[in-house]
């Protein structure tokens, strides 16, 4: 049961970054691609209907953390305080970037807003990818969960790889979802992006890997359950297809932009297994899926409920998807109804 | 400074600058959704022309209310990991379901309401509407299904060095809880109602867009008066479980030091917490104390002379913010009431229609002192009688809680100012006209 909750959690977490990933890159795109108010309102409007409820699915990964593993949940909350609240402050801006930066017409406006829809979009990518390659590497937390660093510790090489990786693999994935939901000049640009970014991604995905192997457990873990070797595969196969079908077909490339980074979440991640926090002070400090994880009645609760609204939440996410499928034109937007 | 000290006070203005903005989210949904009805049933552009222009304010105040929401779940471990590894069984499920069940369905079809004017037919468009409020609604009830552990632990049995959940069904059947989300709920759709009536009373004031704006009171005066009515009577009926199940908070809320029968309720009262007395008490009037708290004149009221010292909460805020509350929540009955007589022809009253604009903030203090008196009141415990708020907090340094209380403090400052001026903008501009109204 606790297995089966470290892979729903996984689930959660990779749907996120899959998810509100491509919103994170567009807005990180946005200062580069769009080169007057109206691209920029496309782009915009290009997440419009997308970008709350796929913030969502973080609020979900972090409330599944406290439900199935309320002791990892409070250690790794604490022990990242500063960059999660930093991670916090960014989306609130992100969230207000969208409902504010039309609503006012005084000078400067929508610049400020833009640059806070910029910040609060790269910031996101940059800490969650330092955030997670330090619990990989494992944080130095004691028996009592007590951290023992500070925000500078957790900027280590390591750290920053995983940060710069993050921000490529969501501006490839935002330029490729661009690709699907715009026209002409700035479809072509945001295309030109994603070849761009492409190389770069691979580079930095294979810098990544081998200072995996360097700094942290992870390949011993995975070893020990080759299966994770699938999910690795299957993101390379994701990465590799994006690129083959970028050109070609849009959404196909997304798709495999995608695979790419569900199957890296869960190689990632999965990697950690047993442990939920590697404790860099001592591995008896580890909080695993079994000394941090609830009591079996409320796992099994929590997967009947994850079981049943899931489900329904994939269905009418995937209906508002179709719904508002089509390109965002000038036209589309200057008939209102739109940020 | 103490770190139980700053991160119960980062904790109370996050959750205080949250809830500025939930009631209004809770409230308005439904009346945005009952004249989009309207509007479906009788096609008549005017209904509208309503739904959009209360809809703005209505999206302008749910962008913060959802972007300050995610902070809360998040302190719980960043502040409170104690506490989270203590109840989490219990407490993080609640919270779990909450962004399962409702925050997915809140943010998706808020969406499909907002730009799917041209997308989806008008029946589907009112749904969404409808489904919002629904949703909403659904929230606040698992948090306050969350709270209501708070108050009054119950489904839990102690194991494994912690709290465990025991029974599911008396979890979420918690007559606590429930008696709170009636009031919070009725109160939160009080506020949405009020805000109608003073935006509305204050165009009116101007002689601006008579028929639009009688047409949004009569919707939302009948809609005010059944809310605060609601309200009242869920207040008094939650106060009777508080009664019961937290005798140290029912005394404090009414500065009772001395157990007795038959107790009478003072009208003048200043309490003295220290020397365990009040230093004015005057104008009793009997039995009514007893009476209100159990339905009995001749009823026990326990005091808080009766309990450890250390099991007393701060008696003087729970017992100002209950006094504000029960107060003002009579006072917005007889305002509601007399604007429900004179929905038809606010102009007749002018005095009634320079009120209602002044009277928009009061709803929100209001329920701001309710939630002082809940909150506050359960101190020193943070799950009632069964974990202390001292032993909660997170072991982070306390010179980071200071920072983040510090930037906490300027961007809610920032953002609270932008939205206010944002809403008063909006609200003055009053509605399109209707030749220019946006019709696709």
């Amino acid at each position: 049961m606790e297995t089966i909750w470290f892979c729903l959690w996984i689930l959660l977490w990779a749907v996120y970054f899959a998810l509100d990933g491509f919103d994170l890159g567009m807005g990180t795109l946005m200062p580069f691609l769009a080169r007057n108010a109206t691209e920029r309102r496309i782009i915009v409007n290009a997440q419009g209907p997308y970008w709350d409820g796929n913030e969502v699915w973080l609020l979900t990964a972090g409330g599944a953390t406290f439900a199935a593993f309320p002791a990892a949940y409070g250690t790794m909350f604490s022990a990242l305080y500063a960059p999660l609240l930093l991670l916090l402050f960014c989306l609130i801006f992100r969230g207000c970037a969208f409902e504010f930066r039309g609503k006012a017409s005084c000078p400067g406006w929508a610049a400020a807003w833009d640059a806070c829809l910029f910040a609060g979009s790269f910031l996101p990518a940059l800490l969650l990818g330092v955030a997670f390659a330090n619990l990989f590497m494992g944080i130095p937390v004691d028996g009592d969960g007590i951290y023992h660093g500070n925000l500078l510790m957790l900027l280590n090489p390591y750290g920053l790889a995983g940060g710069v990786l993050f921000v490529l693999m969501f501006c490839y994935h935002g330029a490729v979802m661009l690709d699907i939901k715009t026209e002409g000049v700035l479809q072509s640009r945001a295309r030109s992006a994603a070849y761009a970014v492409w190389p770069l991604l691979a580079g930095m995905l294979a810098v990544f890997l081998i200072a995996t192997a360097q700094f942290t457990g992870t390949f011993g873990r995975v070893a020990a359950h080759p299966v994770l070797y699938a999910a690795l595969t299957l993101a390379a196969i994701g990465l590799a297809g994006s690129r083959l079908a970028l050109g070609r077909s849009a959404l196909g490339s997304w798709t495999g932009s995608a695979v790419f980074i569900m199957g890296l979440t869960f190689f990632g991640a999965g990697g950690m297994y047993p442990n939920l926090i590697i404790s860099s002070i001592d591995p008896a400090f580890s909080l695993t899926v079994h000394n941090a994880a609830s009591s079996p009645l409320t796992l099994k609760i929590m997967l009947a409920v994850a079981l049943c609204a899931v489900p329904c939440v994939l269905g009418y996410q995937a209906w508002v998807y179709r719904l508002f499928s089509g390109k965002v034109t000038e036209k589309s937007i200057e008939k209102g109804h739109s940020y | 400074m103490d770190l139980i000290l700053l991160s119960r006070l980062q904790f109370a203005m996050t959750v205080f600058f949250h809830f500025i903005f939930v009631p209004l989210t809770l409230g308005l949904s439904v009346l945005l959704a009952i004249m989009e009805t309207m509007y479906v049933r009788t096609g008549s552009e005017d209904y509208k022309r309503m739904v959009k222009f209360w809809g703005k304010l209505f999206l302008i105040n749910f962008a913060l209310g959802v972007v300050t929401g995610i902070t809360l779940e998040f302190q719980f471990g960043t502040n409170w990991s104690r506490y989270s590894a203590y109840v989490g069984d219990i407490f993080g499920p609640l919270l779990a379901i909450e962004a399962t069940v409702a925050f997915f369905l809140e943010s998706t079809f808020i969406a499909v309401w907002t730009f799917g004017w041209n997308r989806v037919g008008r029946v589907m468009h009112c749904a969404s509407i409808w489904i919002v409020a629904a949703a909403g609604s659904i929230s606040a009830l698992w948090i306050i299904l969350a709270n209501g552990f708070m108050q009054n632990p119950a489904g839990f049995v102690l194991r494994n060095g912690r709290a465990e959940l025991e029974s599911f069904t008396d979890l979420i059947a918690n007559p606590y809880a429930w008696g709170e989300y009636l009031h919070t709920l009725a109160s939160s759709w009080m506020l949405g109602g009020f805000f109608v009536l003073g935006i509305s009373a204050w165009h009116l004031a101007r002689g601006r867009e008579k028929e639009f704006f009688t047409r949004c009171v009569r919707i939302a005066a009948p809609f005010t008066l059944a809310a605060a009515i609601l309200t009242g009577y869920a207040g008094h009926h939650q106060g009777q479980n508080v009664a019961i199940l937290q005798p140290a908070k029912m005394a404090a809320m009414e500065s009772h030091w001395n157990t007795q029968a038959n107790a009478p309720m003072n009208i003048l009262v200043w309490p003295d917490q220290e020397n365990s007395r009040n230093r004015i008490e005057a104008l009793p009037v009997p039995g009514l104390m007893s009476f209100i708290a159990f339905n009995d004149s001749a009823a026990e009221v326990k005091g808080l002379s009766d309990f450890a010292k250390e099991d007393i909460p701060p008696v003087l805020p729970v017992f100002l913010s209950f006094r504000f509350m029960a107060g003002m929540g009579c006072l917005f009955i007889f305002i509601a009431g007399w604007a429900f007589l004179r929905r038809r022809d606010l102009s007749s009253s002018p005095l009634l229609m320079k009120l209602l604009p002044l009277l928009i903030p009061l709803p929100y203090l209001t329920i701001m002192a309710g939630w002082t008196v809940a909150e506050v009141g359960r101190q020193p415990w943070i799950v009632y009688g069964l974990m202390r708020t001292a032993d909660a907090a997170s072991p982070v340094p306390v010179s980071s809680v200071v920072i983040s209380i510090a930037a906490f403090l300027a961007v809610y400052s920032l953002l609270g100012a932008i939205d206010i001026w944002l809403l008063c903008k909006n609200a003055r501009k009053g509605p399109e006209p209707a030749a220019g109204a946006q019709e696709d």
